[in-house]
């Protein structure tokens, strides 16, 4: 067992020379960062002065990966976030009563009168009023709109259930049309909201799905939560709709088919609004601030080819009426439409002042948040907070080092100075790891670390402990320093196995922070396990080869 | 001249008062469990949901003034509290501020942390607010939900990884020593009122680990000599292979409280709780290796001879050693 072949010393001392390699960038990490950054800005086209000092500051041949420093470390927002994909449905449901509307007035000869009701949010109600017992008749032809659903589970199923419920035929979705739209909503919102975070252009944001129905969106480095929030939390949800009329008194009955809205910059002011929106700011294609005629701030804004069609018809059509442009359920303002607008493309005016008129753009073209968001969990964390615990963590990781390395010196001797020299490798090679899977380091995280410094001796000491007992037996120092290994193989593996165990459950289980403790803990105790097995004996092989010695003492 | 923590060889009898130290194990969990069903645990907010509020100011805090500043808001129940750290500088004051759940809100509203900011800034201008977390109830609730399946878990996967590599009288005296230090964790958070978040249950699954190394090592021991001395009472090759271990036990133990030691004092007042809960459990873990796992292990007995197939069952010779 002390002798070890060549290309085993050769793939052992290659494997630490690459963990120290990768760990590297982390020992100079404001350098390296500043590097990284100014190089990601140059691919992206960005020629500002100095980038290019910036980023030859750490050499380009070099591993340039870092250890994420977590939120409790650098500082920053966390929000966990409760998409409501409920809301959807509504608006789904509702959208498609002009399609039913022009169904059945074509067969308004065999059906008689109808007329929408009242009722419930997620479905509609139509109530024939001449022949009733036409329902079912009525019920078939609404039927024919149905389309297949588009998922993995409900094909087959169709999207909306018809039924007859005494004169009324009601429209509702299927349960497999939800669970599609629940889906939908949930990854729309997250591609929105990577998208508004980006645009604010914050480094290394997480924005993940967790569940169902939830995000858990990390952006270090941002002020408060309440700052993240106002840029995601804004629907921006940005409608044209018919206007019916226009009131002062908000509790003036709607009707069906209609909703009653504020306006944005007036009080006391409210529209009568169809619900069926003409276009929505999902057909929007761009979004600029801009100045209107007089100089005040405006957004310009134009629709893709569907929306433009749309828009033009409708504007064609209605000459002379007002239609209200509607951000987040206010009424930005309801001009009356003086001419067909064939291109696509509009203004909006409102009260804006310059940054106002900024961030709409900005809400724009990033798109309409689906659905609402509920925060179920928001933490701050000052980076005064993160870099006290940082200085405190490295502190006591210092500390903590020095005093195992002394007391493993003291215990052992030479063999403790061969186990130290596998602690720091060790450490070094956490960090390495830590850097090439992008892993991020929490607070929970360095205390996994500085347990692994006092763990990671634990095999050496059980194989040290089980070469002093053979030396009571066997014959000559190469023996028991062979036997050692050999018998403390199986407490080794067993023993670091059931702990691995219970890291890789807390990873599955745990979030956040504690996910940063878990990967520390595993990662540390495979290259614990590595160093003891092949670096402590690779070490004390080549002392052995060089001394020789008759007697050891351990 | 090299340092020892145990002598080089000891014959301790370690099972002389087995009955009794399972008796004082028993009462200690039953104290630290009573201790859990009437004083209950201090959860911290991501098992109570609720908001905490981190201040830091240069003028000392003065948790009366803060009191009366919060209190016209009439959030409901509002702990305030001064921490003290050796980290600290001279002119770091920094008080946690925990405001209760709000009926019928999930998170706390960021109008309602402003009022209570501004609250406080009017009364000590120069105060800071380095962390604000708010957790609400649903996520709280699921939190414990997570946490106890992961204990469980943790403990059930360990049970069955005994069982194959050993036999089930092993993996139940290691549970044993598991629930025990487990429960007596949760009874000195519960007895002292530290505070009891997420990280705390990070700690007890290491806890879980570790206590699992340390009697891992010691049953390892004792299958090797169960296979050497076939004919040796049961108690003797416990008590062997306990002494064998011992001089590890007590290095690993030494060695991971050292370090575990330099980041309670260093490491800031943060993860304060997290290491306290991480150092006793060490202290227990190795306690309940020997007294707690391997002494049921000598009350459950075990099958000798159990590592080869009985091929000799049937035959006169059964019980004959070579």
């Amino acid at each position: 067992m002390l002798q070890i072949e060549l290309w085993k010393r050769v793939v052992i001392w290659g494997l630490v020379a690459l963990g120290l390699l990768l760990a590297l960038p982390n020992a100079f990490y404001t350098r390296v960062e500043t590097s990284n950054d100014a190089r990601a800005a140059l691919e992206t086209g960005a020629t500002a002065e100095g980038l290019q000092e910036q980023a030859s500051l750490w050499p380009s041949f070099l591993p340039s990966g870092l250890v994420n420093l977590g939120l409790d470390l650098r500082g920053g927002a966390h929000l966990l976030a409760e998409v409501q994909v409920a809301d959807v449905y509504e608006t789904r449901i509702k959208a498609m009563w002009p399609e039913v509307l022009a169904l059945l007035r074509e067969e308004r000869g065999r059906i008689g009168t109808f007329r929408l009701q009242d009722s419930n949010a997620e479905e509609l109600r139509i109530r024939l009023n001449e022949k009733p017992d036409m329902a079912a008749e009525a019920a078939a032809l609404v039927r024919g709109l149905s389309r297949p659903v588009v998922s993995m589970t409900g094909a087959g199923a169709s999207d909306i259930e018809v039924t007859v419920e005494g004169p009324d035929v009601v429209i509702r979705l299927s349960e497999a049309e939800r669970l599609a739209m629940d889906q939908r909503t949930v990854a729309q919102a997250l591609e929105i909201i990577r998208r508004r975070i980006d645009e604010v252009g914050t480094r290394e944001p997480t924005i993940q799905r967790q569940g169902s129905d939830r995000i858990l969106i990390q952006v270090p480095g941002i002020g408060s939560a309440a700052e993240l929030k106002e840029i995601i939390g804004t629907t921006a949800q940005l409608t044209f709709q018919p206007v019916v009329t226009r009131t002062t008194n908000a509790d003036m009955p709607p009707g069906p088919g209609n909703e009653l809205l504020p306006a944005m910059d007036e009080d006391d002011v409210y529209y009568v609004l169809e619900e069926a929106a003409v276009v929505t700011g999902e057909e929007l294609v761009d979004a600029q601030p801009t100045f209107d005629q007089n100089g005040r701030p405006a957004v310009n804004f134009r629709f893709d080819p569907t929306g433009a069609r749309r828009f033009g018809d409708y504007t064609a059509e209605n000459i002379g009426s007002p239609f209200a442009i509607v951000l987040d359920n206010e009424v930005i303002s309801a001009p009356v439409i003086q001419s067909h607008i064939p291109g696509g493309s509009g203004i909006i005016t409102g009260n804006f002042t310059v940054e106002e008129s900024t961030n709409l753009a900005v809400l724009l073209r990033a798109g309409a948040l689906p659905a609402g968001l509920e925060f179920l969990e928001e933490r701050t964390i000052g980076p005064e907070l993160g870099a006290d615990s940082i200085e405190a963590g490295t502190v006591a990781c210092i500390v903590a080092g020095i005093a195992v390395l002394v007391f493993m010196f003291l215990s052992y001797g030479t063999f403790g100075v061969f186990a130290n020299i596998a602690l720091m490798v060790n450490v070094a090679l956490i960090f390495g790891l830590l850097s090439l899977i992008g892993a991020t380091l929490t607070l929970p995280g360095i205390a996994g670390i500085v347990l692994t410094i006092g763990m990671a001796v634990d095999a050496n000491v059980l194989v040290f402990e089980r070469i002093r007992e053979e030396l009571k037996t066997a014959r000559g120092p190469a023996r028991a320093i062979e036997l050692g290994y050999e018998k403390a193989m199986s407490a080794i593996v067993d023993a670091n196995i059931t702990t691995f165990i219970t890291a890789v459950i807390l990873y599955v289980m745990g979030s956040g922070p504690v996910r940063g403790f878990a990967i520390t803990l595993g990662l540390g105790i495979i290259t614990s396990v590595f160093t003891a097995f092949f670096v402590t004996r690779l070490l004390v092989a080549m002392w052995f080869e060089r001394r020789r010695p008759k007697t050891l003492e351990v | 001249m090299r340092l020892r923590l145990v002598p080089e060889i000891t014959n301790w009898d370690f099972f002389s008062r087995s009955k009794l130290w399972l008796g004082i194990s028993a009462v200690m969990v039953v104290i630290a469990f009573g201790s859990f069903l009437v004083q209950g645990l201090n959860y911290g907010i991501d098992f109570r949901g609720g908001t905490t509020i981190r201040t830091e100011s240069p003028t000392p805090v003065d948790v009366g003034a803060y009191r009366d500043a919060v209190a016209p808001l009439g959030l409901g129940d509002i702990t305030i509290t001064e921490v003290f750290d050796p980290t600290f500088a001279d002119d770091q004051n920094v008080a946690m501020i925990r405001i209760q759940a709000q009926d019928g809100q999930e998170a706390v509203s960021p109008e309602t942390v402003q009022q209570v900011e501004d609250a406080l800034a009017t009364f000590a201008p120069d105060i800071r607010f380095v962390s604000v977390e708010s957790v609400g109830p649903k996520v709280s609730g699921e939190l414990i939900q997570t946490a106890i399946i992961a204990v469980v878990l943790a403990i059930g996967a360990v049970l069955v990884y005994i069982w194959l590599r050993f036999e089930w009288q092993f993996a139940l005296g290691a549970v044993a020593a598991l629930v025990h230090d487990v429960i007596l964790t949760i009874g000195i958070f519960s007895e002292l009122q530290i505070r009891f978040d997420l990280a705390i249950i990070a700690a007890l699954l290491t806890i879980v680990g570790y206590s699992l190394n340390d009697t891992v090592v010691v049953f390892d021991r004792v299958r090797e000599n169960l296979r050497k001395y076939k004919q040796t009472p049961l108690k003797e090759v416990l008590n062997q292979s306990i002494n064998e271990t011992l001089s590890r036990t007590m290095m690993t133990s030494v060695t991971t409280l050292i370090a575990l030691i330099a980041l309670f004092i260093l490491g800031g007042d943060v993860i304060r709780g997290f290491v306290f809960a991480m150092i006793w459990g060490v202290i227990v873990g190795t306690y309940s290796s020997i007294f707690v796992a391997s002494a049921l292990l000598l009350r459950l007995g075990v099958k000798r001879d159990w590592n080869k197939p009985d091929n000799t069952a049937g035959n006169q010779y059964a019980n004959i050693d070579a």
